[in-house]
């Protein structure tokens, strides 16, 4: 049995439609992550479950019960805004027992459970602070420490590591996903962090303009994602545009521009159709001599992007598109250098077609 | 032509040290970037740069000349900070011409400067549209570009990208870089986030706790950093608290909860208190049954697919958990609870450092 369910659910905010008929079941204690960029409806998805909004058109039910009606509080939902509002006249200790007691746990039950939770958040050294003594991300640790201590099952999640660095960002978001599936909670979590939304999430939506584009798993949505924003906005790739030549069984000849042709997996295609082939930049090898590989072209090293633990080879080809290589254990030298001639290839398996978008590709990746 | 030095910038907020004795030569069409957890100084000490905050002690030169008594206006910087902060009423057009305008510039010369900035940011088209029309990542170019057009070559930049969503932000910092070589800007950057710096730099500074404790090239400090600090905050890793059993010609022999490891090091005693670095990207798995050397064994207890990588965390025999990131195009996965050996190339991937005077925890502690 879902816990949470959308049926057609729309929402208006004056002439702008902000969900545009969203239906999607959360399983109990699923941990699901929404993932859009900004304006894309991701947090009034979150308030409407939280039920600080009410929808226009549709339903939304906990179990089978449905509860557009229902108040905020009567929802055994625990919300977590970006702007994360403390008590300042309580300690960080009593801010995050608060929940615990208002649900009538002993005051040392509540204080045990609140110590257990900031010591999971690794704030048990601030515990008797104030929220007005620590820093943003000190308290963004709180509030969230709050919602898990709260004691209700559902927990909301908008942006809970945003104010966070980016280095303790990428230490806290697995513990998050830890805290969470210890606890037994179903948790949606709102993001722009494709990362994050990876690293902790069971399934992933991506929201773009009010609407569902993609919902599965990390892995489900990363290798065989639905379209080419979703392509984009989880973990990027190259976009070639071509036009189709001839189609076996076996493969679609695709003239990319410059007459580059690539040899793409046949499905989808007839020919002249216009399409966009899609390949991961960890799928392009780069070498100095020419590789085995279903697709190979030649080209030059314009820039080279130090990672850390990656570097990215920018390769313009003859006809002047740029192609993406990103290889992963490299030493501290690159191991091509800008300027150098190359060889950059990739397996047909490795391409992922997409029918042309109705508006360019461009106005297809846009991120408004 | 900027350059900028800093000599023992020195400041503090009541009793607590924020920037305590900085130093920093940059030099002319320079891109240095700033990191550092919050609260490690890095902003204040941009707005010492700027002229915002004065500092308590120490000198700040641009091209040699003192510039600590100079009005803001008057430092010939560029500014840019992560509150986008285009006039709401004006048109891209205009909020480009204004610094210009107010500095009573001929108009004919405005049009000019603003089309040549239309044209740095590729935004010709949208020239007539107001800010709040706009993403914010087109907003906060055109805030660098009305930042240029005031003639200024040095160019302070606080978080200028904090506000953006992830996918713009890895796009814009690209154009910053980009704009700031073509028109040979002297740059300094502040930022919270390591791949942002590590991709654009041409030099890291790491900050901590009102100091300097590292300078140098991206790959120098991810690879071969002098602090213990600076290895962890530039990118993930595996610390592991070990002391020195043995120690060989340019390798030490650590022992690590009753496993011995041999480390690419010199100078160490027998004896001493260590911490090894082992980065996750440089943990390779393979099946147990594998024969010849390994560096541990131990149990899959977590595996979480990341696009292009895979992160298996491992619980060693002894308890201790160790992170690897493998390419997803290895050709063999592991599941929850496989035994599986890790191998390490020890001579590019591994680190020594002495143990922490203050302790570990506090060595790398984010804020």
């Amino acid at each position: 049995m879902p816990e949470i369910s959308f049926a057609n659910v729309s929402k208006k905010f004056g002439s702008i439609l902000a969900l545009d008929r969203v239906s999607f079941d959360v399983e109990d204690g699923e941990y699901l992550c929404v993932l859009g960029p900004t304006g894309s409806g991701k947090s009034t998805l979150l308030r409407l479950i939280a039920g600080l909004l009410r929808p226009d058109h549709g339903s939304i039910y906990f179990g089978n019960k449905q509860v557009n009606n229902v108040d905020a509080q009567d929802r055994n939902a625990v919300y977590v805004p970006q702007q994360y509002a403390l008590f300042p006249h309580l300690t960080v200790l009593e801010n995050v027992a608060f929940g615990p007691l208002a649900r009538d746990n002993a005051e040392s039950v509540a204080l045990e459970k609140a110590r257990a939770t900031l010591e999971m958040v690794r704030l048990s050294s601030r515990a008797s602070a104030y929220p007005g003594e620590l820093s943003g991300g000190m308290q963004q640790r709180v509030a969230l420490a709050r919602g898990l201590a709260s004691g209700a099952g559902l927990l909301l999640l908008d942006e809970p590591l945003g104010a966070l660095d980016a280095r303790l960002r990428l230490d806290l978001r697995h513990k998050l996903r830890e805290l969470v599936k210890q606890s037994g909670f179903t948790a949606i979590h709102v993001t722009h962090d494709r990362d994050e939304a990876m690293s902790v999430a069971d399934h992933i939506m991506v929201l773009r303009n009010g609407r569902i584009l993609d919902y599965g798993t990390p892995n489900r949505v990363y290798t065989r994602p639905t379209g080419i924003f979703v392509t984009n906005m989880i973990g990027g790739a190259n976009f070639f545009e071509g036009v189709v030549e001839s189609t076996s069984e076996k493969a679609a000849i695709v003239r990319i521009s410059g007459g580059i042709m690539a040899h793409s997996p046949p499905e989808l295609f007839t020919a002249n159709e216009p399409t966009i082939l899609a390949v991961r930049k960890e799928k392009v090898r780069i070498s100095n001599s020419n590789p085995e590989l279903d697709n190979v072209v030649s080209g030059e090293v314009r820039e080279v992007r130090f990672l850390g633990s990656s570097r990215e080879y920018l390769v313009r080809l003859t006809n002047g598109d740029v192609v993406v290589s990103r290889q992963f254990q490299e030493g501290p030298e690159s191991a091509f250098k800008v300027g150098e001639k190359v060889f950059v290839g990739f397996e047909q398996i490795d391409i992922t077609p997409f029918p042309y978008p109705p508006e360019g590709l461009r106005k297809e990746l846009e991120v408004v | 032509m900027p350059k900028l030095d800093l000599v023992g910038i020195s400041k503090q907020y009541g009793k607590i040290e924020a920037l305590d004795n900085v130093s920093l030569h940059i030099n002319n069409k320079e891109y240095v970037c700033i990191i550092g957890p919050s609260g490690c100084g890095k902003s204040t000490l941009i707005k010492c740069i700027a002229g915002i905050i004065q500092p308590d002690q120490g000198q700040i030169l641009i091209d040699d000349q003192p510039v600590n008594t100079l009005l803001i206006e008057d430092r010939k910087i560029g500014y840019v900070f992560q509150d986008i902060a285009l006039f709401p009423h004006m048109t891209v057009r205009e909020n480009l011409a204004y610094g210009l305008t107010v500095r009573g510039t001929k108009s004919g010369q405005i049009a000019t400067v603003t089309n040549e900035m239309l044209d740095l940011i590729s935004m010709r088209e949208r020239s007539k549209s107001l800010p709040l029309e706009l993403s914010g990542g087109a907003q906060q170019k055109v805030a660098v570009a009305r930042a240029i057009a005031t003639g200024s070559y040095l160019f302070l930049l606080d978080e200028p990208l904090g506000a953006l969503d992830a996918l713009v932000r890895a796009e814009l910092r690209y154009e910053l870089k980009r704009l700031a070589s073509d028109l040979g800007l002297t740059i300094i950057h502040v930022t919270h986030d390591q791949e942002e710096a590590l991709s654009i730099a041409d030099r890291l500074v790491v900050m901590k706790r009102g100091r300097i404790v590292e300078i140098g090239k991206p790959a120098d400090i991810y690879f071969s950093p002098k602090t213990l600090f600076a290895e962890n905050f530039v990118g993930e890793t595996n610390l592991l608290e070990g002391r020195v059993v043995e120690v060989g010609e340019g390798s030490t022999v650590v022992e690590i909860g009753g496993q011995r490891i041999t480390v690419p090091d010199h100078g160490r005693k027998e004896g001493d208190r260590v911490v090894v670095s082992i980065r996750p990207e440089s943990i390779a798995l393979a099946p147990s049954t594998r024969l010849g050397p390994k560096m541990w064994s131990g149990k899959v207890d977590q595996v979480t697919f990341l696009g292009s990588i895979t992160r298996y965390r491992v619980t060693i025999e002894d308890g201790v958990e160790l992170v690897a990131h493998v390419p997803v195009t290895s050709e063999k996965e592991f599941d929850v609870g496989e035994s599986v050996d890790l191998l390490v190339d020890q001579v590019k991937h591994m680190l020594l450092f002495d143990y922490p005077a203050e302790g570990l925890e506090r060595e790398i502690a984010l804020e």
